[in-house]
């Protein structure tokens, strides 16, 4: 609906520039972001949720998800500004729950739901797969902010 | 040129200040003000303390192989320094994974001679 009353132009250049970004999530280096967030589990999207999320989260790294992922407050500082730098935009959509509070799983959301639609309660369930969180189970290339259709698959 | 001697200096800087895996046991062993027990180590690191998980849910109980975090299920590379060159050089990152392992573990922090039993058997010859 909204795409119609986009000029004709814009229309164009969003469509030849969308087939690149709709499914790459790559971002600048970054150090300390790669080893304090992506020990226990792959480095998640920052553009995946919203920066008052990443506030949150960042906000109570002592119980994280029933695990203690607690650092200096260095560290905690630099990866949160990171984080917010690279939040979210448009179309990530909605990242709060029904109370209106900032949702903390991108599993979560809105548009992981739809994005996943598709895949069965079974699937999820898999011991290759342990959780939808596990990215990467499913999407080879998770670590490198990959995440295209084409290149996803679902083990046995 | 330029690069090998930035490599040089590299080199030189990092064994100045890195660590082994020995001092760690050393320094357990003397905040603990005894002596380590690789055999106590063992049963430490392959029994659970009431909770949920023992340190082998994660690092399995040998610890030369590579394991697999126990809820995302990500490859961990192994613990023994045998098997490993890159564990326990640095104490910034010792001190912040015994913190948070110890925790989500024993839902406390691990006594300085628990550290220095565990040190004990990573180190020992298998
Ligand atoms: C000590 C281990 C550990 C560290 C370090 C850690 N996490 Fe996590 N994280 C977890 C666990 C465990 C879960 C829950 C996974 C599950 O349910 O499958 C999780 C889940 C998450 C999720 C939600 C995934 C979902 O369901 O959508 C996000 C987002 C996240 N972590 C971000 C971070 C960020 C950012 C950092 C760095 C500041 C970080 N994590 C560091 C252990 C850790
Ligand atoms: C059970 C396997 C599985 C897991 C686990 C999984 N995905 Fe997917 N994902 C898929 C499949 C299959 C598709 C393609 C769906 C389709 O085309 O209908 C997909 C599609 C996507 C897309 C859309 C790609 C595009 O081109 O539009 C994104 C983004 C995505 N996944 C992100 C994630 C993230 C982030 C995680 C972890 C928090 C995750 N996925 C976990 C299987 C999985
Ligand atoms: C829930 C999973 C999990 C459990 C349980 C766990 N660990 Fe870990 N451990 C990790 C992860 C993840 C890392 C960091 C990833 C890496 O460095 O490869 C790590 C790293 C370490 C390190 C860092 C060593 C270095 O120099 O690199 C030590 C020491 C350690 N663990 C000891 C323990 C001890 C002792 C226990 C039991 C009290 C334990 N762990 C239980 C997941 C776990």
């Amino acid at each position: 609906m909204k795409r119609i009353i986009f000029p004709p132009l814009f229309a164009l250049l969003a469509a030849l520039a969308l087939p690149a970004q709709a499914d790459s999530y790559r971002l600048p280096k970054n150090a300390v972001f790669e080893e304090e967030c992506g020990s226990c589990h792959i480095a998640f999207p920052p553009q995946m949720l919203h920066a008052d999320s990443w506030r949150a989260m960042m906000g109570d790294l002592s119980r994280h998800f029933g695990s203690d992922a607690s650092i200096d407050e260095k560290r905690r500082t630099a990866i949160t500004d990171f984080l917010v730098a690279n939040s979210g935009g448009r179309k990530t959509g909605d990242t709060r729950d029904a109370q209106g509070k900032p949702l903390l799983r991108i599993t979560e959301t809105a548009r992981f739901a739809k994005k996943h639609r598709e895949i069965s309660t079974a699937t999820w369930k898999r011991v290759a797969i342990k959780s939808p969180a596990n990215c990467a189970a499913c999407h080879a290339l998770a670590a490198v902010g990959e995440y295209s259709d084409h290149s996803a698959v679902s083990p046995k | 040129m330029r690069h090998i001697l930035i490599i040089a200096a590299a080199l030189f800087a990092s064994s100045a200040l890195a660590e082994t895996p020995r001092d760690f046991l050393t320094r357990f062993e003397k905040e603990a003000g005894a002596a380590a027990s690789a055999e106590r180590g063992a049963r430490f690191f392959n029994t659970s303390h009431g909770g949920e998980w023992s340190c082998a849910s994660c690092h399995t109980e040998r610890p030369a192989q590579a394991g697999r975090h126990a809820k995302t299920g990500k490859a961990i590379a192994p613990l023994a320094p045998a098997a490993n060159a890159e564990r326990f050089t640095d104490a910034a990152k010792v001190d912040k994974w015994f913190r948070r392992n110890c925790n989500d573990t024993l839902n406390r922090l691990c006594s300085a001679q628990e550290k220095a039993d565990v040190m004990a058997w990573l180190l020992a010859p298998k």
